[in-house]
C-alpha cells in the first residue's frame, strides 16, 4: 500500500466568527431567547462557534416576516425575476465554493473531497436548476397556473447540510413560496454562511429566514401555526412526530425519512465495479446518507470471492482527516451519533453476526469508527433491520432472483437500492419490483437536481429534484 | 312483496352482503343493519361490517396487489372498460337504487348511473397513459440513463363519499384501481345498497379477487382500524367527515399517503389526474451510459 503525505486543505479560507445570530428579515438579528448552541469540528472536538437557539418569540418573528415577504414581494415578483435571483444565489455558491466546501468539512466532519466534489456543486446546479422553472411552472403539468403554497417551514439533517438546504429552498423560491429554514443543531455554520449569500444577492428580506437550534426550535418551526407547508428531511421517527402534528392542520407536508437501502449483486456483476458500488454505498459520507446501500445481499455462488475482494479494497481506504484531500472516511458528526452506531454494531456482535473491520489508525481527539462489515446476518437482527446511518455493512446473502427482491423488500423503509447484474432484462425486473423511490443500477449513491429523490412506504412521502418536485410546492 | 308484473308471484328479494376478496360474505358478526330510503322507508338490511371484516378485507387486497400491479396497464384499462359494460347492462337496478336513496327524480337518478357509467370508461382510457403523462426521462448531468416511473402505491384504504353513493363511490374508486393499487373501500353508511350493487358488476367484470374490497357498516366502527392497519399504504378520507383529523393522526403511525376531504364535484367529467396522482409512487432508475 502507498504512504500518502499529508494533503490538508487551508483552511484559512473560512472566517468563522465566533458567534452568530438569527437570520430573520434579510438581516442578523440578536435571538431573544437567551439559550445557545455551541458547535463543534467532530474531527477534534474543538469548538467552531456559537450560535443562538430559536425560541418560540424568535419563530414567531421569523413567520411574520416570511409572510410579509410571500404577499408584499415574493409571490407577485414575476418568475423570471425570481429565477434571476436564484441564478445569482448559484453563481455566489459556486464563486464561494472552496470556502463552503471548507467550512462543511469543519462543521460536519465529512471529506474536503466529498464536500468539494459533490456537496457544493450540487447545491448550486439545485439552484441552476430551479432557477429555470420559475418562470415555466405553467408546463411543469401542474395546470395553467400555479399557485405557491405560502410559506414553508423547513427542517434539515445534519448529513450534507448545505445540500439540504439547497433541496428545500430552491424549489420553495423558485414557486413563489417563502421559507423559514432551521439547520441541524450539529451543523449549522454553512446555512449561516447562505443567509450572507442571500444578503449579498440582494434577496429580498423575508424571503429566506434561517433559524438555528436544536429540536425544540425545530418542533416551534414545524407547528407554527403560519405554516402553509411543513417540509422534513431527517429520521422516520420524528416524521412520524411532524405528520401526527400536521394531521387536521390541513397544512402540505412532504417527508424524507430513513431508509435501509438493499444493493443486490448478481452473479453476472461486473465484480470490481460491484466492489466500488457497495464501497460508495455504505462508505460515501461514513455512512451517513438516509439512502445509503447498508444491507448487501449477494447471491450465494459468488459471496466469498466478493467478500474477499470487498475486504481488500476496504482495507485500502483512508481515515482521518476531513480536510485532507486523500481521506476517503471522515469523522463521525456528533458523540450521540457515534454511540447510536457502536450501540448497533455491539447489537450485531451479541445477535450471533460477526463483525470486520481493517487494521486503521484512529485519531486520538474527534468521533471516528472504523469501516465495519457485517457478515453472518440474518434478516431478523438489528443491523438488517435498523438504519444504523453509520459506516456499517450488513452482508446476506440469496439464491435466487426472487428470493433477493423478497429480502430488498422486507423492511418498512423503501428509499433505495442496488442492482448490479450485467444483464439487461435482470436489471430491469429487478428495479420493477423494488420498493424503493430511487433504484440505482451498476452504480450508487448518483444525485442530481433533474432526478426526482424521495421514498416509498415508511420512507416519507413527497419527491426532491425534477419537475416532480415541484409539486410539494405548489397549489 | 310481490311482482310487480304477476300479483300472484312472491319475488326474490336480494341479500345485500360484503365484498371481500372477490366473494359475497355476511360480515363475520353475523350483524346487519336496517337501510332507509331518502323519504324513511325501509329498503333493505345491509351487513354491518367489524373491525375484523376490516382486516380480513386488507388481507385480500394484499394478496391482490401482486397480480394487479404486474398487470399490463392495457390489459387494467380493458377491465375497468367492462366495468363499465356490466353496469350499462344492470343501468335500471342502479337508477332505482340511486333514486330510492339519494332521493331524487327516475330522470336524475339516470343521470347519475351514465355518469358513474362514463367515469368507468374515463379511467379505462387512464390506464395505460399514466407513465407518459406522470413520468420520462430525467437530463441529468452526467453519462446516464435516467428514468421516472409512476407505480402504485399498494392497499389503499377509502372512505366513500356519504352523499354521493354511487357517481362518489366510482369517482373515488376508478383512480385508485386504475393505476394498480387494490382497495377496500368502505360505503357510504346510509346509502350501502348501490356499492353492494356496484359489487355485483364488480365480480363479473373480470376483475381479480380481492382488487377491490367493498365494507358496509358504520364509519366509526370501520374507519379507525383502516387507519390504524399497518399493512395499508394509503387512506382516501373523502367520506370521513369529522373523524378525519383523527383518522390522519392514525395514519402518521405507519406514514400512510393521505387524500384529505376537499371540495369535490362529482359532475366534473374531466377530473384528469388529481386523483389518480395521490396514490402512486415515483420510481426513478439510474444506469450508467457507456461502451
Amino acid at each position: 500500500m502507498f504512504e500518502y503525505a499529508p494533503a490538508p486543505e487551508s483552511r484559512s479560507i473560512v472566517s468563522i466568527r465566533p458567534s452568530y445570530d438569527l437570520f430573520i428579515d434579510g438581516e442578523f438579528v440578536e435571538a431573544k431567547s437567551d439559550e445557545r448552541i455551541v458547535t463543534i469540528n467532530p474531527a477534534d472536538e474543538e469548538p467552531l462557534a456559537e450560535v443562538a437557539a430559536a425560541g418560540e418569540a424568535d419563530v414567531d418573528r421569523a413567520f411574520t416576516a416570511a409572510r410579509r415577504a410571500f404577499e408584499r414581494v415574493w409571490s407577485p415578483l414575476p418568475g423570471a425575476e425570481r429565477g434571476k435571483y436564484l441564478f445569482r444565489i448559484a453563481r455566489i455558491i459556486q464563486e464561494r465554493a472552496r470556502e463552503l466546501a471548507v467550512l462543511e468539512s469543519l462543521d460536519n466532519g465529512k471529506p474536503i473531497k466529498e464536500t468539494r466534489d459533490v456537496d457544493v456543486p450540487l447545491a448550486a446546479a439545485h439552484f441552476i436548476y430551479h432557477a429555470g422553472w420559475a418562470d415555466k411552472l405553467a408546463h411543469a403539468g401542474f395546470g395553467p397556473s400555479p399557485r405557491p403554497v405560502g410559506v414553508a417551514a423547513q427542517v434539515i439533517p445534519w448529513n450534507f447540510p448545505l445540500l439540504m438546504l439547497a433541496w428545500k429552498i430552491a424549489p420553495a423560491l423558485a414557486t413563489g413560496n417563502t421559507v423559514v429554514l432551521k439547520p441541524a443543531e450539529t451543523t449549522p455554520l454553512t446555512a449561516l454562511a447562505f443567509a450572507e449569500i442571500c444578503q449579498e444577492a440582494e434577496l429580498p428580506p423575508g424571503v429566506v429566514n434561517i433559524l438555528t437550534g436544536a429540536g425544540g426550535t425545530g418542533r416551534a418551526v414545524v407547528a407554527h401555526p403560519d405554516a402553509d407547508k411543513v417540509a422534513f428531511t431527517g429520521s422516520t421517527e420524528v416524521g412520524r412526530e411532524i405528520a401526527r402534528a400536521v394531521a387536521g392542520t390541513g397544512r402540505r407536508l412532504t417527508l424524507e425519512l430513513g431508509g435501509k437501502g438493499a444493493n443486490i449483486v448478481y452473479d453476472d456483476a461486473a465484480m470490481d465495479q460491484a466492489v466500488e458500488g457497495i464501497v460508495s454505498g455504505i462508505f460515501f459520507n461514513q455512512g451517513h446518507v438516509c439512502c445509503a446501500g447498508s444491507r448487501l445481499l449477494v447471491q450465494e455462488s459468488i459471496a466469498e470471492e466478493l467478500l474477499a475482494k470487498l475486504r481488500t479494497r476496504i482495507s485500502r481506504l483512508r481515515l482521518g482527516d476531513p480536510l485532507d484531500k486523500n481521506t476517503d472516511i471522515g469523522a463521525i458528526n456528533s458523540a450521540a451519533q457515534l454511540d447510536r452506531i457502536r450501540e448497533l454494531a455491539a447489537a450485531g456482535e451479541a445477535e450471533g453476526a460477526s463483525g470486520w473491520s481493517p487494521a486503521c489508525p484512529i485519531p486520538e481527539r474527534g468521533y471516528w469508527f472504523p469501516p465495519t462489515v457485517f457478515t453472518g446476518v440474518t434478516q431478523a437482527h438489528r443491523i438488517a433491520r435498523e438504519e444504523i446511518f453509520g459506516p456499517v455493512l450488513s452482508v446476506l446473502t440469496f439464491r435466487t432472483p426472487e428470493e433477493a427482491v423478497a429480502k430488498a423488500n422486507n423492511t418498512p423503509y423503501g428509499l433505495s437500492a442496488g442492482v448490479w447484474t450485467e444483464k439487461g432484462s435482470r436489471m430491469l425486473w429487478t428495479a420493477s419490483r423494488l420498493r424503493a423511490g430511487v433504484v440505482w443500477s451498476n452504480t450508487f449513491n448518483m444525485f442530481d437536481p433533474a432526478s426526482p429523490f424521495g421514498g416509498y412506504k415508511e420512507s416519507g412521502y413527497g419527491r426532491e429534484g425534477g419537475r416532480h418536485g415541484l409539486e410539494a410546492y405548489l397549489d | 312483496m310481490t311482482d310487480k308484473t304477476d300479483p300472484l308471484r312472491v319475488a326474490v328479494r336480494r341479500t345485500y352482503k360484503l365484498y371481500l376478496g372477490g366473494a359475497f360474505p355476511r360480515s363475520e358478526s353475523g350483524r346487519s343493519y336496517p337501510v332507509t330510503s331518502a323519504k324513511g322507508l325501509h329498503l333493505a338490511n345491509a351487513a354491518l361490517a367489524s373491525r375484523k371484516d376490516v382486516r380480513d378485507a386488507v388481507v385480500a387486497a394484499r394478496k391482490a396487489f401482486p397480480g394487479w400491479s404486474g398487470r399490463t396497464a392495457y390489459n387494467r384499462g380493458q377491465i375497468l372498460y367492462r366495468i363499465a359494460e356490466m353496469m350499462e347492462g344492470r343501468r335500471a337496478q342502479f337508477a332505482e337504487e340511486s333514486a330510492a336513496a339519494e332521493g331524487v327524480s327516475r330522470a336524475r337518478a339516470e343521470a347519475l348511473v351514465s355518469a358513474a357509467i362514463d367515469r368507468w370508461v374515463y379511467y379505462a382510457g387512464w390506464a395505460d397513459k399514466i407513465g407518459q403523462v406522470l413520468g420520462g426521462a430525467n437530463q441529468v448531468s452526467g453519462p446516464f440513463f435516467n428514468h421516472s416511473e409512476p407505480e402504485p402505491t399498494g392497499v389503499v384504504g377509502i372512505l366513500a363519499p356519504a352523499d354521493s353513493p354511487l357517481l362518489g363511490l366510482v369517482s373515488v374508486l376508478a383512480p385508485v384501481i386504475t393505476a394498480g393499487n387494490t382497495a377496500v373501500l368502505v360505503a357510504s353508511e346510509h346509502h350501502p345498497l348501490s356499492a353492494v350493487t356496484l359489487a355485483e358488476a364488480l365480480a363479473t367484470s373480470d376483475l381479480p379477487p380481492g382488487v377491490v374490497n367493498i365494507l358496509t357498516g358504520r364509519l366509526s366502527e370501520l374507519a379507525p382500524p383502516l387507519a390504524g392497519h399497518a399493512d395499508v399504504n394509503a387512506l382516501d378520507l373523502t367520506g370521513a367527515g369529522d373523524h378525519a383529523p383523527a383518522l390522519e393522526e392514525a395514519a402518521a403511525t405507519t406514514l400512510k399517503r393521505v387524500l384529505r376531504p376537499g371540495p369535490d364535484d362529482w359532475t366534473d367529467a374531466d377530473p384528469g389526474v388529481s386523483r389518480i396522482r395521490r396514490f402512486l409512487e415515483i420510481k426513478t432508475v439510474w444506469h450508467p451510459v457507456g461502451s
